[in-house]
């Protein structure tokens, strides 16, 4: 028997998609088209004239010893932002799964930072580690440390990353509780009989199962790291220092709205797309082929 | 290759009680099935064998040792489970051998008996499948193959066949037991269907919220129920049962008194099972048919006791046309009849 539902004329279901096309077109296609035009041109810096470049903005880009060292600044960024708000998250939650009593307080209350706004993230972190008056660099201070992330790139990467991943900790631990709590028991009971002890059993079974979230989450946090913590990064260190954690996405900002040079902005954020796009296919065509069941 | 000593087990969650006491000694290579209702503490009893449920009070004990407070995986077993609880990311040939691998088997070892396994229960050219690609009673035999491989000194069955269709459920039934008389394995087995206990025990415990009723060989359970509910229990359809009151070995049923050859006094609840009764057309005894259950080899005929207003149910051999509101007569045999202390439902 069919299943399907079908519509007898198609103006119901035009409208019914409408919605969703809609909004897809006036903010991403329409922005997104105007921006690929837009990176063929120079327009001078008061917007008054506009000169045909063709491909020179990407040829710029692409030998602009900066804009290559603001990707492997992304590489990195996004790389450590995936790691540090996807182990803690998985452990937390294989923390809170092994917990019988209080485990729904806990649960709520691991879920709270992700209220939190990532530019208000920013300004919490940037507070704790301000080089002047901020709590954990005056601790760092008394035991010999001189934390200074506005002059420290490495420093300045390290606050920017565990800014932008503890919200996120939540959001990931809410996925990984969830996928945990879908394990069958008895799956983990006969591991059990079978003489596998917790880590054992974590490893070859559970983590085996969490696979689907744990590709899920891969994909959706990279892109977070790429487009989303544009707020923390310009509440905390905007870029700096010495460009040492100005991602493309921030670099798009800057060069464009700062700097003025919309064609070259533009150009990256054709880049960029094009980045994201292939990265998604290949975690699609590759990662997914090695998750299980 | 091991016995099993319950001792005076209890299980509480909380402040509840759920398991009151249960004591039975299993010999080596017995194959016990827990029967009752759901709810009854039955898999509770076998997680506690098995180690996924602390003992709260008593001991128990598998070849002599004490192992109340072991590991399941120290307690030398293997459990068989409901829903199979499959890895479900591994091949059947790699669900097998988990257990060895575990425990640091040479692989060429583990090839060995997994392949021997296999061949034991027909799984050969599944060995490379993963367990979303076999059917409900492969799966089955892929879990028991798990159980096998690691050769424990106790099987332990949680409801195996309860997800399998009712031809599949009767084949299996012989397969395990076939399977566990070669290998000689002591066995514990929880079903809530009184056939299966009936067909595949050496001995089984009826349990009821939370108590052992009757622990004993099939045959003696059918013919000398200890309690009521064990005598309801077993045997299908189960028996009848009607309150009544039992004067100089005689026993009163409605107007009619038959004898009785028992050393009850008073009011006692009787009991006999449908298919013990003699439909005689000269009988004391009378039904008052509502439904007939043609089965092809017997009828089922429920109705009224005659006289009361117990429900009955009579099973008659061959195909019988009744018609309800037909009253039928039929006697009992003595020594069919059953009697069971009104208040706490023990035999007499």
């Amino acid at each position: 028997m069919e299943k399907r539902v079908t519509f007898k004329g198609w103006l119901l279901p035009l409208c019914l998609i409408a919605p969703q096309v809609i909004v897809s077109a006036i903010f991403f296609f329409y922005p997104a088209a105007q921006a690929v035009w837009q990176s063929l041109f120079i327009p001078d810096p008061f917007g008054l004239s506009m000169q045909w470049v063709g491909l020179g903005n990407f040829e710029y880009l692409l030998s602009d010893p900066y804009y290559r060292a603001s990707f492997l600044t992304t590489g990195i960024f996004s790389i450590l932002v995936t790691l540090v708000s996807m182990i803690p998250a998985l452990f937390l939650a294989v923390v809170a799964d092994r917990l019988i009593k209080g485990a729904g307080a806990y649960r709520t209350m691991l879920i709270w930072p992700y209220a939190v706004a990532p530019a208000i993230a920013g300004v919490l972190w940037l507070f704790m580690f301000n080089t002047r008056v901020g709590v954990v660099s005056w601790y760092l201070g008394n035991l010999g440390y001189d934390w200074n992330h506005v002059l420290n790139g490495n420093e300045a990467m390290g606050l920017v990353v565990v800014s932008s991943s503890w919200g996120r900790i939540s959001y990931n631990f809410l996925f990984f509780f969830a996928a945990l709590q879908s394990v069958p028991k008895s799956v983990i009971e006969a591991a059990a009989i079978d003489g596998a002890r917790f880590w054992k059993r974590f490893w070859t079974i559970v983590l085996p199962l969490l696979s689907p979230t744990t590709f899920f989450l891969l994909v959706v946090n990279i892109v977070y790291a790429f487009f989303e913590t544009f707020g923390v990064i310009h509440t905390i260190t905007a870029g700096g220092p010495q460009q040492s954690t100005t991602i493309l996405v921030y670099k798009v900002f800057s060069d464009g709205f700062v700097g003025q040079d919309l064609g070259s902005s533009a150009a990256q954020s054709v880049i960029l797309l094009v980045v994201v796009g292939a990265l998604t296919i290949f975690q699609f065509k590759f990662v997914e082929r090695r998750v299980h069941y | 290759m091991a016995t099993v000593e319950l001792n005076n087990v209890k299980k509480r969650f909380g402040l509840v009680e759920v398991i009151h006491g249960v004591s039975t000694k299993i010999v080596d290579g017995e194959f016990i099935v827990i029967v009752g209702p759901s709810g009854c503490g039955k898999s509770t009893l076998l997680r506690m064998v098995a180690g996924l449920e602390s003992v709260s009070e008593g001991e128990i004990g598998i070849d002599g040792k004490t192992v109340n407070d072991l590991e399941p995986m120290d307690r030398d077993i293997a459990m068989v489970f409901q829903n199979y609880a499959l890895y479900p990311h591994m091949s059947v040939r790699e669900n097998m051998g988990y257990g060895l691998k575990i425990a640091k088997t040479p692989k060429d070892e583990i090839l060995q008996k997994v392949d021997a396994a296999a061949k034991l229960l027909q799984l050969e050219d599944y060995l490379e499948r993963r367990p979303r690609d076999l059917s409900g009673g492969q799966r089955q035999r892929v879990a028991m193959g798990r159980a096998i491989v690691r050769e424990p000194s106790v099987f332990l069955f949680d409801e195996p066949l309860s997800n399998l269709d009712a031809k599949l459920r009767v084949q299996m039934r012989l397969e395990i037991r076939d399977l566990q008389a070669r290998l000689g394995i002591t066995t514990l087995y929880v079903t809530h269907d009184q056939v299966e206990a009936m067909t595949m025990a050496d001995r089984m415990i009826v349990m009821n919220a939370g108590r052992a009723e009757q622990i004993g060989t099939p045959l003696e359970v059918y013919e000398t129920p200890q309690t009521l509910f064990a005598a309801q229990f077993i045997g299908s359809p189960s028996m009848n049962v009607f309150e009544t009151t039992v004067a100089d070995k005689t026993l009163s049923v409605g107007e009619a008194i038959i004898p009785a050859n028992t050393k009850a006094q008073g009011p006692v609840t009787a009991g006999v099972r449908p298919e013990h009764i003699i439909a005689d057309e000269n009988g004391p005894l009378s039904i008052t048919v509502q439904m007939g259950e043609p089965l092809g080899a017997n009828t089922l005929l429920h109705g009224r006791l005659g006289g009361t207003s117990d429900a009955f149910t009579i099973s008659l051999p061959g195909v019988h046309h009744a018609v309800a509101g037909e009253v039928i007569r039929f006697s009992i045999n003595s020594k069919h009849l059953h009697f069971f202390d009104i208040k706490t439902g023990r035999r007499i």
